[in-house]
């Protein structure tokens, strides 16, 4: 136990988590229906939709798959982060909190177990999107998207820890759902493109993350983008870091009862 | 060196005054009761004491280590049972103590053997590999207690250990608690609002109540305290009755309800003859004198002038109640 780097105990707290991931397979299941499903209706719903600035060659399956894969990435690791709040209320957190390690760690230790959880169904969700019909990106793409696919899971389980570690409680949680992470999706240019918004609300969607994920995992998965992937790339990397910092000084401060 | 110490340590919510200058002293190898109401405060003075809270003011030493300047130190030298469940119901019983063990950064080997040692220690050897959503409620708070010893603390908290397990479970907890105690050379720290539970485990007790330690002794001193007997009076006026024996030397204490009063004295049988006269010669009618030891029941409602079982109705009111006092007293 050195200081704020506590690697046994960032293990063990992602080990937690992949137990407890792997135990509920039911949710596993459960938390790919809902993508499946848009993926398969709204594809053949808009076949016809062509997303503007697109070529023609990209139908609109193709276009809105990295953007569900967005999504699923978003719900998946912003309910990781928040898992604290269903640690505080079964009482776990006060196992966590009352040992000797660092807060840092204890952070690091839920984003990684967060962000593995998340990637795995992103994994799942891209094999039933190449089942759908998505063109297959090849090695290089694959590999682009995953490096995306980290980036979002980080930057949303510290935005859950962060959102939490403001919450007393489970009372707010559908507030957050209906008014926080349903606007960020839709603000993402997930599933539509945002051109035709008011100026003002296209300003909000370069503050939103996600949009920036949607971006690059559309340049890895089907080569076309808004900016260069590589921007995508910097611009989520900072933001991760400025979570992470947030998430784990917001943390500290938590109060347990 | 005490296991613990506290100076004047004080914690505040808002406007509640939760704990109001507590100083107390824990020997090494001590098994200490804080004994209050709900509401008291106990729970609040455990978790300052584990660094889960910070005091308003006051200070505190754990094992010798400032709970406010050495928190890792502090959290190194306790264990903690916690008075709510704190397991993680999708592990099995081993997995919880391997995750609590490597919490604490302990190695592979002593990880292994210190969980068969724990396990046997509380008998649930046999129910390690059971998810703990599947365990009952006593084996859960003995999951917690094997955990909470897991990596050989100086100290152990026990919020409410026996709270809301039935009777045969609550003496088994108890065997296993005296056990530690004795066999393990473990100091133990509980809080109960159960007065058997205080006066059967602890070798002193604190009564708190409304943050404030009222007094602090083991249980056969605080029950001399008030007498070695009490005798149950039923009178004619008993209001009289009780003023005129408040004068009487041999009166160690008074306690008055609605229909009878209580008064602790030494060799009640002597004593017996000694009041019927008194209320004789008043005019008094004595309709009724009984005799019988004091129980820590009888030594909270003393020193509390109430009995903990009314005020277990309502902690919320209980609560409330601490407010009014307490902005009442601290304006």
């Amino acid at each position: 136990m050195k200081g704020w780097f506590n690697a046994q105990a960032i293990y063990v707290l992602w080990l937690r988590e992949m137990k407890r991931y792997l135990r509920a397979r039911s949710r596993i299941i459960g938390s790919l229906g809902m993508p499946f499903f848009f993926l398969l209706f709204l594809g053949t719903g808009f076949k016809n939709f062509k997303p503007p600035n697109f070529p023609s060659s990209v139908d609109y399956l193709n276009y809105v798959a990295p953007g569900i894969m967005a999504i699923v990435l978003q719900l998946g690791s912003m309910f990781g982060g928040m898992g604290i709040l269903w640690d505080r209320q079964f009482g776990f957190l006060k196992e966590i909190m009352v040992t000797p390690v660092s807060r840092v760690s204890i952070v690091l230790g839920r984003t990684i177990g967060g962000i593995t959880t998340t990637v795995v169904q992103g994994v799942l969700f891209f094999c039933v999107a190449l089942l759908a019909g998505l063109k297959y990106p090849g090695i290089a793409g694959m590999l682009s998207g995953l490096a995306f696919m980290i980036l979002i899971s980080c930057a949303f389980v510290n935005i859950g820890l962060v959102i939490a570690s403001l919450m007393r409680d489970m009372q707010g949680f559908s507030i957050i759902m209906n008014f926080v992470m349903v606007p960020i999706f839709l603000l993402s240019g997930a599933l539509f493109p945002l051109e035709e918004l008011p100026r003002w609300v296209q300003s909000l969607c370069f503050i939103n993350p996600l949009f920036y994920g949607v971006d690059g995992l559309r340049a890895s998965f089907i080569g076309i983008s808004t900016f260069p992937a590589a921007l995508d790339f910097l611009i989520l990397f900072a933001l991760c870091g400025v979570m992470i910092i947030l998430g784990a000084f917001l943390f500290s401060s938590v109060d347990v009862d | 060196m005490d296991a613990i110490t506290t100076d004047q340590l004080t914690k505040k919510f808002d406007t509640l005054l939760a704990v109001d200058r507590v100083s107390l002293s824990v020997a090494r190898g001590e098994l200490f009761g804080l004994l209050g109401p709900n509401g008291a405060g106990k729970t609040t003075i455990i978790k300052m004491l584990s660094t889960l809270l910070s005091p308003t003011s006051g200070s505190a030493y754990v094992w010798g280590h400032d709970i406010e300047r050495e928190k890792d130190a502090v959290r190194r030298s306790i264990g903690m049972v916690f008075q709510d469940p704190a397991v993680d119901d999708q592990l099995t019983g081993r997995e919880n103590l391997d995750f609590h063990a490597r919490m604490y950064g302990m190695k592979k080997e002593l990880r292994l053997q210190r969980t068969q040692e724990v396990l046997s220690l509380v008998n649930l050897e046999d129910k390690a590999e059971i998810l703990l959503k599947n365990y009952s409620g006593g084996m859960k708070r003995r999951l917690e207690i094997a955990r909470g010893l897991m990596h050989y603390p100086a100290v152990l908290f026990l919020d409410e250990p026996t709270l809301g397990l039935d009777p045969q479970t609550r003496h088994h907890i108890w065997e296993y608690i005296r056990n530690l105690n004795e066999k393990q050379q473990v100091s133990i720290i509980l809080t109960t609002h159960y007065m058997e539970e205080a006066d059967a485990l602890c070798s002193r007790i604190a009564i708190i109540d409304y943050g404030k330690i009222l007094i602090t002794d083991t249980p056969a001193a605080l029950k001399n305290s008030i007498g070695n007997d009490l005798l149950h009076i039923r009178a004619s006026d008993l209001v009289r009755l009780a003023r005129e024996l408040e004068q009487q030397p041999w009166v160690k204490g008074i306690t008055s309800h609605d229909s009878h009063i209580y008064v602790g004295v030494s060799q009640g049988e002597e004593k017996i003859p000694l009041t019927v006269n008194l209320a004789q010669a008043m005019g008094i009618q004595v309709t009724s004198i009984s005799i019988r030891r004091p129980t820590l029941e009888d030594v909270f409602l003393h020193y509390t002038g109430k009995t903990i079982r009314e005020e277990d109705i309502s902690s919320t009111d209980r609560i409330r109640e601490h407010m009014r006092r307490s902005r009442r007293s601290h304006p």
